[in-house]
């Protein structure tokens, strides 16, 4: 448990570090004492703009995000017992995306798209419950529907980007890379609202998951209504994922990959696994957004590209892990 | 029982030939069979509704019988030698490999034709399959099913990431692949079917004699040992099979989803778990799927196209859906 | 002795019938686990044996009939509290990756906590005894899939007796042991029935290790009881025919006084 704790400690320092440097970088380099001032107490002077309107809300947005979907993936690992779920492979995202790109496509009005965006990335996962509720739920038949119900919206979006002119095109594909550079301070509100409902659920669900995590007839033994369950830890998990696809579009791989590292960190789920899990999603998207702004400068990146880019090769690393217990 | 298949072979050939003529009268211009006729048969330069049948249909056609073909039975050999009923060449990586070598061939080197994506094409799909492979093997136990299956969709994100990311660098790029990367058998020549056509004969003639091979495999492992067979021999045997005919079909259609999954799973549902009529049934279903398929798309959306890719996808998810739902899969 | 003593609830099966959404498995059956014993579900290969036992632990709905555990329809019951009375252990359960054997058994203490509890003395307790029961203090920190299969087997018997429940179900808990380690689980199962009162009901193989170990045998054939009692009163050749069609003498077995049963040889 120490061992748990001394690496939340390090992972929160990271964070708050991690934070600075967002506010300092950029193409008007600030010092870390006037951004922090600007920042916290002395608002308004030269950085007013940059700091408060930019850089400020980009980080905060990057830190909730992260936590939002590193829990959302936990959730689903510990849920199907299988290190490679997460709620984008399942099709959340692209249910998301399908309405996004929808409204940049044909060019209607985007003040709608993050409402469109959470609409969609909702209604995929209420199809996903429908379409793999027989007798009762089984992990593997909700992955499966989803795998299907992915493929079947992907081919919409490619119907839409093959059918629009190409400067919409762009802007749909720039989109569904998910990118932090538009984040603005109710883009953070929207998050603490959503993580401020689904977070606490998600801590509470942890004793129930690490008791289902022993099979279906241990979860039964022990007391655990399984229909119920199942249905709480994937609400929750959609719920979370959602939220950030609504704001900042499809991020790939932090969900994926967070609950991984705080695995081989920590070791299995508990709720101090969980809070790390937290934290170390945080770290993750917000030194992935630096790179994607600072790599290519001043060409930015979409800070979906970047965690994928190097989510990718420690997965690969992670799968030869797993062939060896296998 | 056997009887009753070589019975019904002509009738599947006979779908195939309706399916074929079909893809040769319909499409933006509508053609008479007539006229059909006469341009395979009695080709006259003038007639411009035999220059279309002739210069683009025809092609067009040819492209998705072989794709379709290379495709489905690429499907039925990694079904049956992965004992994965998900089993497709696209979760080997296949597809996500080839597009990734396209949009870096239209990214770095400017390539914009169908005929010059081949190579790349191919070349990616044959080195995604390796890494997949390769990944896999690694640890103990060697590739078996789950391990594949797992790598091949951890590989296939991976390089479909990148792929994402080299889109956005470059808006021609992202213009010139959009409409590759839905898959499409249009605006396909002679040239393609020529470079691919060795490959993939070769391939098939080889995917066709080994069905008694796979039916040992899909027992599993030890049993297939245990009756002789040299496994490791015969795994290598398939994965060439499966790289060279999803390989070429991807080179030839971009990457169409399901009919590789869909097509040897409709098959056993009529002829049974034998693998030596699965392979042949799905050589002929697997160009009807995608010709039709291809059909419909022309015709839904008149007078513009709807890609093969896209109208194979819409078709086969829910049919997935379905598959998933019934009792056969349930223990997945 | 356990933190909380309970008194051992009553288990019974009433004109039960259940299946796997096919033909039914269990027809019929009426049974009376006795308090405070052991008891053994004998039976050939799909006899019903592990059916009749999921029933009995609510895993598996009843079609018709119904299971009682103290006197209520145990499907009415609220499961946590159901889990409170009776634990269960499944044939070959399987960790999660990693998991550590401390771990694996705080996970038994799910039922006795409520949403907002924090983890209390008691659950601590319970812990501790699980694993001094099972011989495990010394492995605690050790992965479950490093373990021997002997050890791992502990492991979940040490989970099980967590949940600290007064009548433990298990399927089969003897299978992939060797001969000393097999013992070893039945010698502790006994010890737990006699120090602690605990109610044990477990689906056997070996019909001489039930006649062994158990006070109580119900021996199954074809989804119906074809015999319930004292070993000694109910285990003869002629029901053994009966149940596995298999020809023995039945002799007295010099290290116990229980019946042992010793096959013929097919001559065909």
């Amino acid at each position: 448990m120490t061992q748990t704790a001394r690496l939340c400690t390090a992972s929160a320092a990271a964070i708050l570090a991690l934070a600075v440097v967002g506010l300092v970088v950029g193409d008007f380099p600030a010092s870390a004492r006037s951004a922090i001032a600007t920042a916290i107490w002395d608002r308004g002077g030269e950085f007013d703009f940059v700091i408060n309107t930019l850089r400020f809300p980009r980080v905060v947005v990057a830190v909730l995000a992260g936590i939002c979907l590193a829990v959302s993936g936990a959730l689903f690992q510990a849920l199907i017992d299988n290190p490679l779920v997460s709620p984008d492979i399942i099709g959340i995202d692209t249910g998301a995306a399908a309405c996004a790109v929808a409204i940049l496509a044909i060019g209607l009005d985007t003040q709608w798209l993050p409402y469109a965006a959470f609409a969609g990335a909702v209604g995929t996962a209420g199809l996903i419950f429908v379409l793999s509720w027989r007798r009762g739920f089984s992990g593997g038949r909700l992955v499966l529907v989803g795998i299907g119900i992915n493929a079947l919206l992907t081919a919409v979006i490619t119907y839409l980007l093959v059918r629009f002119p190409i400067e919409r095109v762009s802007a749909a594909a720039r989109w569904q890379a998910g990118t932090l550079s538009s984040s603005s301070w109710s883009d953070a509100r929207t998050l603490v609202i959503g993580l401020a409902v689904l977070l606490p659920v998600a801590f509470l669900l942890i004793r129930r998951l690490r008791v289902m995590q022993l099979g279906d007839d241990m979860a039964l033994a022990l007391g655990v209504g399984l229909e119920r369950s199942r249905l709480a830890v994937i609400t929750v998990g959609c719920g979370l994922a959602a939220v950030v696809v609504a704001v900042v579009g499809p991020l790939g791989f932090v969900a994926l990959l967070v609950p991984h590292v705080a695995r081989a960190l920590a070791g299995t789920l508990s709720g101090g696994v969980l809070l790390l899990t937290a934290l170390l999603g945080a770290v993750m998207l917000l030194s992935a957004d630096l790179v994607a702004q600072r790599l290519f400068a001043p060409t930015v990146l979409p800070a979906g590209v970047v965690t994928a880019a190097a989510g990718g090769p420690y997965l690969l690393f992670v799968l030869r892990r797993f062939n060896r217990a296998a | 029982m056997l009887r009753c298949h070589a019975v019904s072979l002509p009738l599947a050939g006979a779908l195939l030939f309706c399916v074929g003529l079909l893809s040769l009268r319909y499409g933006v211009l509508g053609i008479d069979i007539a006229t059909v006729w006469d341009a395979i048969w009695d080709y006259d330069r003038s007639d411009q509704g035999q220059v279309v049948v002739r210069e683009l249909r025809v092609p067009r056609t040819i492209i998705g019988m072989l794709a379709g073909a290379g495709f489905a039975v690429a499907g039925a050999l990694t079904q049956g030698v992965t004992r994965n009923p998900l089993g497709a060449p696209g979760i080997l990586g296949t597809n996500a490999g080839a597009a990734f070598a396209v949009v870096t061939a239209i990214y770095s080197a400017g390539i914009t034709t169908p005929a010059g994506y081949v190579w790349f094409a191919f070349a990616g799909a044959l080195g995604a399959t390796v890494l997949v492979y390769l990944v896999a093997s690694a640890g103990a136990g060697g590739p078996t099913p789950v391990k594949l299956a797992l790598a091949g969709a951890v590989v296939s994100a991976l390089l479909g990431s990148w792929t994402a990311a080299l889109l956005l660098l470059d808006l021609e790029t992202l213009d010139q692949a959009r409409f590759w990367l839905a898959g499409s058998i249009s605006g396909r020549g002679t040239e393609e079917v020529e470079l691919l056509l060795p490959v993939i004969a070769v391939a098939l003639v080889v995917a066709l004699f080994m069905g008694r091979q796979v039916n040992a495999l899909s027992l599993g492992e030890e049993v297939a040992t245990g009756l002789g067979q040299r496994t490791a021999l015969v795994r290598a045997i398939a994965g060439l099979c499966v790289v060279a005919l999803a390989g070429s079909a991807v080179a030839m259609a971009g990457p169409v989803a399901f009919v590789g999954l869909a097509v040897p799973h409709i098959v056993r549902s009529v002829v049974g778990p034998d693998y030596r009529w699965i392979i042949l049934y799905s050589a002929i279903l697997g160009p009807c799927m995608l010709l039709g398929a291809d059909v419909v798309g022309r015709l839904i959306v008149a007078p513009t196209e709807l890609q093969v890719g896209i109208v194979c996808a819409a078709v086969g998810a829910p049919f997935l859906i379905y598959l998933v739902r019934g009792t056969k899969l349930a223990q997945l | 002795m356990r933190p909380d003593q309970k008194p051992s609830p009553t288990l019974r099966a009433e004109r039960l019938f259940a299946d796997y959404g096919g033909p039914p498995v269990v027809k019929d059956l009426t049974a009376e686990i006795p308090t405070g014993e052991i008891t053994a579900i004998v039976g050939a290969n799909a006899s019903g044996k592990s059916t009749l036992l999921r029933a009995l632990a609510r895993l598996l709905r009843a079609t018709e009939g119904a299971v009682y555990l103290d006197g209520a329809d145990i499907c009415r019951l609220p499961t946590r509290s159901v889990a409170a009375r009776l634990g269960l252990l499944p044939q070959s359960p399987r960790a999660p990756d990693g998991v550590q054997v401390e771990d694996l058994v705080r996970r038994g203490r799910y039922p006795h906590q409520r949403l907002f509890d924090q983890w209390s003395k008691t659950d601590e307790q319970a812990v501790e005894q699980a694993l001094k029961l099972t011989g495990l203090v010394e492995l605690r920190s050790r992965a479950v899939d490093e373990l021997s299969g002997g050890q791992r087997q502990r492991a979940w018997i040490a989970m099980a007796l967590a949940q600290d429940a007064p009548m433990m179900l298990l399927d089969e808990p003897t299978t992939f042991l060797d001969i000393a380690h097999q013992v070893e689980m039945l010698d502790l199962l006994a010890r737990l029935n006699q120090t602690e009162k605990r109610t044990v009901v477990m689906v056997l193989h070996d019909l001489n290790q039930a006649c062994r170990y158990a006070s109580h045998i119900i021996a199954l054939a074809d989804g119906r009881i074809e015999a319930a009692g004292r070993p000694t009163e109910v285990v003869t050749a002629e029901l053994i025919e009966r149940v596995f069609g298999l020809k023995v003498s039945v002799i007295s077995c010099p290290v116990t006084d229980t019946p042992l049963c010793i096959p013929y040889r097919h001559n065909y």
